[in-house]
C-alpha cells in the first residue's frame, strides 16, 4: 500500500537502480530517466490535442444545444483519431513562390517552445530524500522562463505570415503579433503580483508557499492573467487571427496537412500548459487538502484535473462570449488590464513590506482587491453613464474602454 | 576538452552562423531570422556560465521584443514580399574599414587586459543577489532609479507621439 502511495517516487528509485546495477554512473542513470521523463511530457503535450478537441466540441455543442461529433465510435469522441489520419495521410503541398526553408521551419518552430514550458510545470511535489524527482526542473527562473518562451512563438508566426508569400497570410500574422505584445504586458505584471508576494520565480516553490489558493488571496492577478493567457492562446472572445466564421485563418491560410496540424498541435499544447500554469499559480497546483502529503501517486492527476476545470472555464467563456473587436482587444489590454495589474501590484508589494505573516498578507492582498475592483467597476459606469449620456453619434465611435465596460 | 569546451563551441558556431548570415543574405526579413539565431545562441552562452536569468531576458527582449521591432521595421519602410535585395551597397568600402578597425581594438583590449578570474562556483541564488543589490543604497540603487525614469520619460513620451489629437 505504502509504495502505491508513493509509487512515481519508488518507480523512479527503482529504474535508478536497475540502471546503476548495469554499472551505469550516477549521472548516466538520471540523464537516462530525465530523457524517459522528457518524453512522456512531450508525448502529454501532444496527446492532449486528442483529448482536448473532443472535449471542446462536445462541450461546446452542448451549450449551443446541438450534438456535436457524433458519427465516430464512441458518441464522436474518437473523432480527433479521424482528424489526424486524415492530417496526415494529406499531400504536403508548397505554395509555388513561397520561400521553401521559412515556410517550413515555421511550424517546427512553434511546437518547439510549446513542448520546452512543460519542464517548468510542477506535477508532484518534492519527496524527501529521492534520486529522482518528478516535480517541476529545478529552476529559480520558472515563471520568467514561460513567459521567455512564449515570447518566442511571435517569431514563428510572422515566418509563417511572411513565408506563405501571401498579403493576407502576412497581414494576420501581424494582427496576431500585435495582439501578443499587448497582452504579454498584464500576462507578466499579473505573474508579477505572484512572484513578490511569495518572494520566489520557481513553479515548485510557489506551489509550496501557497497555503490559500491566489485566486482567492488576489482575484485581479488569477483573472487578469487568465484573459490575458486567453489572449496570447487566441482562444474566444479574443480569437481574432482565426475567427472561423468571419476570416479565413490568419497566418495559416496556406498551410495545409501535417503543417497545419502542427500549428493546431502548438496551440493545444499550450492551451494545456497554460491551464496547468493557471492551477500551478494560482488554484494551489498539486495541492487538495493535503491529500498530496497522503497520497503523492494522485499529485499528478490533482493538477490534471484542476488544469481540465481551467479549460472548461475557457470553452465556458467560448460559448458564452461574443468575440470582440480589434481595437477593443488592444483597448481592453492596454486601459484597462494593464492599470489594474499595475494596482495589484503596488499594492502586493506594500503588503509584503507591512507584515510578515501570510496570513495577514492574504488579507490585505485580498481586502486591496476587492477595494480595487470597486473602484474599477465605479470609474468603468460612470465612463459608461456619460457615454450614453453624449449624443448617439458618439456611441458608434469607437471608445475601447468604455465598450469593454459594457462587454 | 571538457563538455563546456564542446558546449562553446556549437553555440559559437550557431551566434557566427547567425551573423553571417544577417549581412550575406540577399533578403531582408531572412537576414533579421539570422539574427534571431545568433541571439538564441547568445543566450545559451548565458545558460552556460550559469546565469539563467541573463539568458531568458534574452530571449523575452532580444528575441520577443527588439526582433520583432526590426521584423516590423523592414515590412513597414519596404515591400514586404518584395524580390531580392543586393548584399553590398556603395559604402562597403567604409564599411570593411571600420569593420576592422573595431576587430582591432577589440582583439587588443582581449590581449592586454588581465581579466580577473573568479576560482569559485556561480552563487545558487544569482536573482536574489541582483536584485538587492539593484535596490540597496550601497551598490546600484542611483544609476537603476535613473534608468527607471528615463524608460517611464520615453514611455510617457511614446503615448504623446501615438495620441491622434
Amino acid at each position: 500500500m505504502d509504495y502505491i502511495l508513493h509509487l512515481w517516487t519508488n518507480l523512479g528509485t527503482g529504474m535508478y537502480g536497475l540502471f546503476t546495477g548495469w554499472g551505469l554512473p550516477g549521472w548516466g542513470a538520471k540523464l537516462i530517466i530525465d530523457f524517459i521523463i522528457i518524453l512522456l511530457l512531450v508525448i502529454l503535450g501532444v496527446l492532449s490535442v486528442i483529448v482536448l478537441t473532443p472535449m471542446e466540441r462536445k462541450v461546446i455543442a452542448r451549450m449551443q444545444d446541438r450534438p456535436g461529433p457524433n458519427r465516430a465510435w464512441p458518441y464522436g469522441l474518437s473523432q480527433a483519431f479521424a482528424d489526424a489520419i486524415k492530417m496526415l495521410t494529406k499531400e504536403m503541398i508548397l505554395p509555388k513562390r513561397a520561400d521553401r526553408l521559412i515556410y517550413t521551419a515555421a511550424p517546427i518552430l512553434i511546437v518547439i517552445p510549446a513542448l520546452m514550458i512543460y519542464a517548468v510545470l510542477p506535477f508532484s511535489p518534492v519527496a524527501a530524500g529521492a534520486e529522482v524527482q518528478f516535480g517541476a526542473a529545478n529552476l529559480n527562473i520558472g515563471v520568467l522562463y514561460f513567459v521567455a518562451l512564449g515570447s518566442v512563438a511571435s517569431i514563428a508566426i510572422l515566418m509563417a505570415g511572411w513565408g506563405s508569400n501571401n498579403k493576407f497570410a502576412l497581414l494576420g500574422a501581424f494582427r496576431v503579433v500585435n495582439q501578443l505584445i499587448a497582452y504579454e504586458v498584464p500576462m507578466i505584471l499579473s505573474l508579477l503580483a505572484v512572484v513578490v508576494l511569495t518572494g520566489t520565480m520557481a513553479t515548485q516553490r510557489i506551489v509550496e508557499v501557497q497555503s490559500i489558493p491566489y485566486l482567492i488571496v488576489m482575484p485581479i492577478a488569477a483573472l487578469t492573467f487568465l484573459a490575458s493567457a486567453m489572449a496570447e492562446l487566441n482562444r474566444s472572445p479574443f480569437d481574432l487571427l482565426e475567427a472561423e466564421s468571419e476570416l479565413v485563418a490568419g497566418y495559416q491560410v496556406e498551410y495545409g496537412g501535417m503543417k497545419f496540424a502542427m500549428f493546431y498541435i502548438a496551440e493545444y499544447v499550450n492551451i494545456l500548459s497554460t491551464s496547468i500554469l493557471f492551477s500551478t499559480l494560482f488554484l494551489g497546483g498539486y495541492k487538495l487538502f493535503g491529500l498530496e502529503r497522503v497520497a503523492p501517486v494522485l499529485a499528478p492527476f490533482i493538477v490534471m484535473g484542476k488544469a481540465g476545470f481551467v479549460f472548461f472555464f475557457m470553452l465556458w467563456t467560448r460559448g458564452t462570449f461574443p468575440r470582440i473587436r480589434l481595437d477593443q482587444l488592444v483597448g481592453l489590454a492596454w486601459k484597462f488590464l494593464v492599470p489594474l495589474t499595475l494596482v495589484n501590484l503596488v499594492l502586493v508589494a506594500l503588503v509584503v513590506k507591512l507584515s510578515a505573516n501570510p496570513w495577514a498578507q492574504a488579507g490585505l492582498v485580498l481586502l486591496g482587491n476587492l477595494i480595487t475592483l470597486a473602484v474599477a467597476f465605479l470609474i468603468m459606469s460612470l465612463a459608461d453613464r456619460r457615454l450614453k449620456s453624449a449624443a448617439p453619434a458618439a456611441m458608434s465611435e469607437a471608445n475601447p474602454l468604455t465598450s469593454a465596460a459594457e462587454r | 576538452m571538457t563538455i563546456q569546451h564542446v558546449v562553446f563551441i556549437i553555440l559559437s558556431a550557431i551566434a557566427l552562423i547567425g551573423a553571417l548570415g544577417v549581412v550575406l543574405n540577399r533578403r531582408l526579413f531572412r537576414s533579421a531570422l539570422f539574427l534571431v539565431l545568433s541571439f538564441v545562441g547568445v543566450a545559451g552562452f548565458y545558460i552556460l556560465l550559469e546565469v539563467e536569468l541573463l539568458a531568458m531576458i534574452q530571449l523575452l527582449i532580444y528575441v520577443g521584443a527588439i526582433a520583432i521591432l526590426i521584423i516590423f521595421a523592414i515590412m513597414l519602410s519596404r515591400q514586404a514580399l518584395a524580390a531580392d535585395d543586393k548584399v553590398l551597397n556603395e559604402q562597403w568600402v567604409l564599411g570593411v574599414l571600420v569593420a576592422v578597425l573595431l576587430l582591432a581594438a577589440l582583439v587588443y583590449i582581449l590581449v592586454q587586459v588581465n581579466w580577473p578570474v573568479v576560482e569559485a562556483a556561480a552563487p545558487a541564488n544569482s536573482i536574489q543577489r541582483l536584485g538587492e543589490s539593484l535596490v540597496s543604497p550601497n551598490e546600484f540603487v542611483l544609476p537603476f532609479e535613473i534608468a527607471s525614469v528615463l524608460l517611464l520619460v520615453a514611455l510617457v513620451g511614446a503615448v504623446i507621439i501615438a495620441r491622434e489629437k
